[in-house]
């Protein structure tokens, strides 16, 4: 029996649960609970004069109202700002209800408790709040004005100003033998996951214990911000990440408004109390992400060779920054991809506006990023007459340069040093996978038919798998399962079968008699949380080493049992064995039941393991001084620095010389994860990420009117792509192992999103003969883009 | 002020269920809160993303846009109703699986409802047929790719069974 698991695309265990709707999700938790919801401002700006609640009382089944003057101690103090940098040195978060000032529509004023959702909107809809509106920040010019402010103290608007610079980048520029300077923007989209946010809070008013679950990427973190908050113990917290419908970044963010207010009201009523986001608050109440806009001065030699390149953007970062300014580090530091930028400069400015806040979204900076570079790398090639292939080639760090230090500091506050990649060779791949050298005729043909088409290709560099660390702890149990649990969270990323995969492959078992669970603090406490890519690497590996540690205990004790050397036995099938002996050997349930010396047994296995049956002779311990009972163990995995992940997208698209609709005709993807525990679930990830960057591309943005109102906030009016707007999207893999981690592995999750952008305007471009720089573009944006090319007046 | 309650009556998969509950409570609710079942998710709540799709006397509705009493006397299917007789995996749901058309699995519900219907009138579609029949369900975490696998394998198991059968 073959136990070989990692790299074999099995089908996923969750999925049985899941297609049959025995899925547990927030909401479909906690049937008897009270329902909260929340009155939140309709004005962008405005001074709160006052909350009148009184029309809200007689409503039946009303429980509850809270106002900002119902909460004190830690309850009354801004949210904490997560991750503190030195250059956000305005950095300012949000009461959990507005505290006098609103600053963005949807921020909470008012909290209801009653027995049903429904009698909950009847009584915030008879709650009168009188606002002094005011004149809102809205977009980024407004807030590079400042002519008016989002934070009283903050005059200019500017959250945070950060430059990160390696050689002198303005110096090369202006020495080069030739120059560009180029514009690009990048529009406002949201995570948008199927399922909203939501919170579920019981209070054991006699245990003196709290356990809430919410819909969160991180639960062990919400534990401690919660405990924190509310001033209970840790220790009696527990925070569960039920099944979760989706989060691509937006439920990173925490601890939540709604989070710590429903845990809050939970204990205050001594009652079960849960929230369930509704789609308009997502759109107005979560986060968004991706408005910047970029000028880029490059100078080049005639070979399209970068010799300096030099970017300042602005970064448009809502309200509040409680998530601090990764986006945008992330942005300055993965711009520069897969090439060799000379020298580099990087300038950001991170602003304040009258809108949702702005936390990572699948890719997070990254799409801009790869957006900016590729594009600035297309104008080159179009500059000097030289193949956009060409240029790119030109400029690749090559596999020999590997490990390859930019000497710039990464989102994790490490060195951004690329561990490895062949980017030379995913490119030429990508290419044969589109037909690259053979476009030309197709192209023609084309023509022939009074068609446009164009072809455009993007690479890219992700960062994955940051740090600090995570844990799994690994257990066999009596019955031979083996029960696995890491404190990552899981949105759908299929951990249940990829990290059984792992354990079963090290232990040497079958995957069937794995179990996992994941983002419980009740069974695993510490972690960081899944976002960035690194779900697979960071407890992947940690999986793999507590199963290791696990499967060294099992051949000790085995040898022990068997009289024999542990280095002769191996593991297989759930048996362990000596080798070329096949007659001896014990089943790993029975090591278990070893591995446990007792004194009462539970069961007929358990009668082997009792003091009269059993024992390392009458003078030594039981249990060895370094030793535990029980065939089971926990450990970490902590990268020094983050590993590389990479690839290059080619895309063919239509225009439509009448409409100026696109539509795609081919999508190719090759990527490079190092190695994959499970191709299918990779090739998954891939498909979603492409279709989360065509919609980013297309159709996605959150249109916000000059008064801050959110004028699409519904998903008739947010257009995400169905089936008709997705390509077909066609694979291919390298697999350059990661030499900083034992699986050799690296992340997955965005790479899908990140160029997608960048290819598609490179594709569009070159369809029509003119320069895209702007994200999305629609039908009548290429239209009007078409008129001022024609009229010479697009740049 | 206390809302007047409605007696109603709904065959849920195959099931009578009676339910006292106020005119206004949309049958998405209905079936998740009054009757436990809940399989049937509620993604945006205006009718655009098909993740409450469930099947009314047969045809594919959005229950987040009906109210409960006006659907008295119908037989609803949900995702729950739509296992195998034996109580196994039914063929769109084995073939979600086989495909890998799902991942985080919230509108997965919606789909599979939506396919069951579509596929008793289209036993044998092609790629571009079956893409159409999910155009109105909304996934964010897919790339549809894999479900319009899934639907493609749904009818071939269908078509199996049929075959099986006679």
């Amino acid at each position: 029996m073959t136990t070989r698991t990692v790299g074999e695309p099995i089908a996923r265990r969750e999925d049985p649960r899941l297609v049959t709707g025995e899925g547990r999700y927030l909401d479909d938790l906690g049937g008897g609970a009270l329902a909260a919801a929340f009155v939140r401002s309709p004005h962008a700006a405005a001074r709160v004069v006052d909350v009148d609640v009184s029309g809200a009382l007689e409503v039946e089944g009303l429980v509850a109202v809270y106002t900002y003057e119902d909460l004190e101690g830690p309850m009354a103090e801004p949210l904490p700002l997560l991750i503190p940098h030195p250059s956000l040195h305005a950095g300012r978060t949000a009461y959990p209800l507005a505290n006098g000032v609103v600053r963005h529509v949807g921020e909470p004023v008012a909290m209801v408790v009653a027995r049903d959702r429904y009698l909950a909107e009847d009584a915030c809809e008879r709650i009168a709040v009188t606002y002094e509106p005011l004149r809102p920040v809205v977009g980024l010019d407004a807030a590079v004005a400042a002519e008016r402010t989002v934070h009283d103290d903050v005059p200019d608007n500017v959250a945070a100003h950060m430059v990160q610079e390696h050689g002198d980048a303005r110096g090369a520029v202006a020495a080069a033998p030739h120059r560009l300077k180029l514009d690009f923007t990048v529009e406002r989209s949201a995570s948008m996951p199927l399922e909203g946010r939501g919170v579920y809070a019981r209070w054991d008013a006699a245990d003196r214990s709290l356990r809430v679950y919410s819909s969160t990427q991180t639960s062990t973190s919400v534990r401690f911000a919660l405990a924190a908050r509310l001033g209970v113990p840790v220790d009696r917290v527990e925070v569960v990440a039920p099944d979760v419908g989706g989060g691509f970044g937006v439920k990173i963010m925490h601890p939540w408004p709604e989070e710590v207010l429903v845990a809050w009201a939970a204990i205050r009523l001594g009652q079960e109390v849960k929230w369930t986001e509704d789609r308009r608050e997502h759109f107005v109440a979560s986060a968004h992400e991706r408005g910047q806009r970029h000028h880029v001065s490059v100078g080049f030699d005639d070979e399209g060779r970068l010799l300096g390149l030099a970017v300042e953007f602005v970064h448009d970062n809502g309200a509040y920054t409680p998530y601090g300014i990764i986006v945008p580090i992330i942005t300055a530091t993965q711009l520069l991809g897969p090439y060799k930028p000379g020298a580099y400069r990087a300038e950001f400015r991170s602003l304040y506006t009258n809108t949702v806040i702005v936390t990572p979204y699948r890719g997070a900076g990254r799409p801009q990023a790869a957006f900016v570079m590729e594009r600035t790398l297309d104008a080159i090639a179009a500059y000097l007459g030289r193949g956009r292939a060409e240029v790119r080639e030109t400029n690749f760090i090559q596999p020999h340069e590997m490990p390859y230090d930019h000497h710039l500091t990464f989102q994790d506050g490490r060195p951004l040093i690329y561990d490895s990649g062949d980017y030379p060779a995913t490119l030429d791949k990508v290419k044969k996978l589109v037909g690259w050298d053979e476009f030309g005729a197709f192209r023609a043909e084309a023509h022939r038919d009074g068609r446009r088409v164009g072809i455009g290709l993007a690479c890219y560099v992700e960062g994955t798998g940051v740090g600090p660390y995570e844990g799994a702890h690994v257990r066999v149990e009596t019955n031979g399962t083996v029960v696995v649990a890491t404190g990552l969270t899981t949105q759908g990323q299929g951990h249940e079968t990829a990290f059984a995969q792992v354990a079963a492959e090290t232990l040497g078992v079958p995957v069937e008699r794995v179990t996992v669970v994941t983002g419980d603090t009740r069974r695993f406490k510490y972690a960081v949380g899944t976002f960035a890519s690194r779900a697979a690497v960071m407890s992947g590996n940690a999986v793999a080493l507590a199963a290791g540690k696990v499967r060294a205990k099992a051949l000790r004790i085995a040898a022990e049992a068997l009289e024999a050397d542990p280095d002769d036995l191996e593991v297989a099938g759930g048996t362990v064995r000596v080798k070329g002996a096949p007659d001896r050997e014990i089943a790993l349930e029975t090591v278990a039941v070893l591995a446990n010396p007792l004194r009462y047994a539970f069961d007929e296995q358990t009668k082997l393991a009792t003091q009269f049956a059993v024992g390392r002779g009458v003078d030594a311990p039981p249990v060895a001084d370094d030793d535990e009972p029980g065939l089971e163990a926990t450990d970490w995995y902590s990268p020094v620095r983050s590993t590389f992940a990479n690839g290059a997208h080619a895309v063919v698209v239509e225009t439509d010389p009448e409409t100026a609709e696109v539509r795609i005709l081919r999508y190719c993807v090759v990527h490079d994860c190092g190695r994959l525990i499970n191709p299918r679930i990779v090739e998954g990830q891939v498909h979603g990420g492409v279709a989360q960057g065509v919609g980013g591309a297309l159709y996605e943005r959150m249109v916000y009117d000059e008064n801050g109102q959110l004028l699409n906030a519904s998903f008739m009016d947010f257009l995400m792509p169905y089936a008709s707007e997705v390509p077909k999207v066609e694979t291919g893999h390298l697999e350059t192992l990661s030499p900083l981690n034992p699986l050799g592995i690296k992340g997955a999750g965005e790479a899908g999103t990140i160029p997608a952008a960048a290819a598609l305007a490179a594709a569009i471009s070159d369809a029509e003969g003119l320069f895209v720089d702007t994200m999305p573009i629609s039908p009548s944006e290429l239209w009007a883009l078409r008129e001022r090319h024609a009229r010479k007046e697009d740049r | 002020m206390s809302e007047p309650l409605h007696e109603t009556r709904l065959v849920v998969n195959g099931v009578p269920r009676t339910v006292a509950v106020p005119a206004r409570r949309l049958l998405s609710d209905c079936l998740r809160h009054d009757l436990g079942l809940t399989g049937t998710h509620v993604g945006c709540e205006h009718g655009v993303c098909g993740a409450c799709t469930v099947l009314v006397d047969g045809r594919p509705m959005r229950s987040c846009l009906l109210f409960a009493v006006g659907v008295d006397g119908a037989e609803i299917t949900t995702v729950e109703g739509c296992r195998s007789p034996g109580g196994g995996l039914g063929p769109v749901q084995q073939a979600f699986q086989d495909c890998h058309g799902l991942q985080c699995g919230f509108c997965t519900p919606g789909f599979v409802t939506t396919i069951t219907a579509w596929l008793r009138d289209h036993p044998d579609p092609s790629e571009e047929q079956a893409r159409q029949a999910i155009g109105g369900n909304l996934c964010r975490c897919t790339g549809y790719q894999n479900i319009v696998a899934s639907v493609l394998r749904a009818a071939e198991l269908l078509r199996n069974q049929e075959e099986a059968a006679r």
